[in-house]
C-alpha cells in the first residue's frame, strides 16, 4: 500500500452499519454553528452510493407534505453521528432516480424479505 | 525561514477540525541535507544549497562526489541539488539536515513545480481565445483570426498569442493553506492543488504574500 492509499485510509470510518441503495436510514448529523453545536436528524431512503473509500457519499431522499427533499451525506465526516437502518428495501438499480418522478403508491420501495 | 525540496504524492481529501472537507495535496518533503551555505560575504547572495532523495555513488561523477565530501553525504548522494535563495544569511550549517519540521509554525507556503506539458496546443485553449461561430456556414471554430494589421505596421506585433507549445514551464502556487506537517513521515499536507505531475518535483517555500 502507498502513501496515498494510507493517508486516504485514515478517514475512513468502520464504525457504521453497512447498509444498501433502496434501504431506509436514519442519520444523525452533527450540525456546527459558531461554537454551538447540535444533532439533526434526517430519515429518508438511500437512492445512490457515489464513489468509494474516503469520498464515498449517499443521497436520502423523503417526501414529507407532498415536497420531495433529498439530501447527500459525505459517508466518512466525523460530523455523521450515528446512522440507523430502519427498513431494508429490494430494488433492481444502483440509482432510483427514477422515484423523483413518481408519487404516492408507486413511490414506495418493497421491503426484502 | 528556509525552502524544502519534496515529492507531490497527489490529491486527496481531509476534514478539519470542524468536519468541513478539504482537498489537499500531499507532498513528501524533505529531509534535505545542506550541501553548502552560501552566505552575502563569501558569494554576495544568501542561499542554501540543499539535496533531496538518493542515487547511487557510481552514478555520481567525482567533481560532484568532491563538493558532497564538504557535507559529509558522500556514501549517500541526493538524486537532487538546488539551491534555495534567502533574503540574510542562514544559521543552518553545511551537514545539518532540513525536515518538514520547519514548517509546523507556518501556516501558508508557495508551492513551486513543473506544469504538466500539454504539447502543441491551438489558441483556444492556449490563451482562451473564444474561437467563432459554430454554425451559419462558420468554418471558424477554433481558429485565432487576424493576427494583425495591413501596411502598417506590416509586421506582426511581439508577443501576439498564437498557437503553439503549453505547460511544462515552471509555475509557483502561491499562497496554500498548510494543512497538516508530519515530521516522522516527512508528509505536508497543503490545500488545493500544485503544479505538475504525481511524482513530481516541487519547492515548498514560505508564502511571500501571506
Amino acid at each position: 500500500m502507498n502513501k496515498m492509499q494510507q493517508i486516504a485510509r485514515e478517514n475512513e470510518r468502520t464504525d457504521l452499519p453497512a447498509f444498501n441503495v433502496g434501504d431506509t436510514l436514519k442519520v444523525q448529523y452533527r450540525i456546527v454553528d459558531g461554537a454551538n453545536s447540535r444533532l439533526q436528524a434526517f430519515q429518508g431512503s438511500v437512492i445512490a452510493i457515489k464513489n468509494s473509500g474516503n469520498s464515498k457519499t449517499f443521497t436520502l431522499r423523503r417526501v414529507t407534505a407532498g415536497q420531495g427533499v433529498e439530501r447527500t451525506f459525505p459517508f466518512n465526516s466525523p460530523n455523521l453521528d450515528s446512522l440507523t437502518v430502519e427498513r431494508k428495501g429490494r430494488v433492481r438499480r444502483s440509482k432510483l432516480y427514477y422515484l423523483r418522478e413518481k408519487i404516492g403508491k408507486s413511490a414506495r420501495i418493497k421491503e426484502a424479505k | 525561514m528556509t525552502g524544502i525540496i519534496g515529492k507531490k504524492l497527489g490529491m486527496t481529501q481531509v476534514y478539519d477540525d470542524k468536519g468541513r472537507l478539504v482537498p489537499v495535496t500531499v507532498i513528501e518533503a524533505g529531509p534535505c541535507p545542506v550541501l553548502d551555505v552560501k552566505t552575502n560575504e563569501k558569494d554576495s547572495y544568501s542561499a542554501l544549497q540543499i539535496g533531496f532523495g538518493s542515487k547511487r555513488a557510481k552514478n555520481v561523477s567525482k567533481a560532484v562526489l568532491g563538493h558532497l565530501a564538504k557535507s559529509n553525504n558522500q556514501e549517500n548522494p541526493p538524486a537532487l541539488i538546488k539551491e534555495i535563495r534567502l533574503e540574510a544569511d542562514s544559521d543552518k550549517e553545511v551537514g545539518s539536515v532540513l525536515t518538514v519540521e520547519e514548517f509546523s509554525e507556518i501556516a501558508y507556503v508557495d508551492v513551486i513545480g513543473t506544469t504538466k506539458g500539454r504539447g502543441f496546443q491551438g489558441v483556444v485553449k492556449r490563451w482562451n481565445f473564444g474561437g467563432g461561430r459554430a454554425s451559419h456556414g462558420g468554418d471558424w471554430e477554433r481558429k485565432g483570426g487576424s493576427i494583425g494589421m495591413c501596411n502598417w505596421p506590416g509586421r506582426v506585433f511581439k508577443g501576439k498569442k498564437m498557437p503553439g507549445h503549453m505547460g511544462s514551464v515552471q509555475r509557483t502556487s502561491q499562497g496554500l493553506k498548510v494543512i497538516q506537517v508530519r515530521p516522522e513521515e516527512n508528509i505536508l499536507m497543503v490545500k488545493g492543488a500544485v503544479p505538475g505531475f504525481n511524482g513530481g518535483v516541487v519547492v515548498v517555500k514560505k508564502a511571500i504574500k501571506k
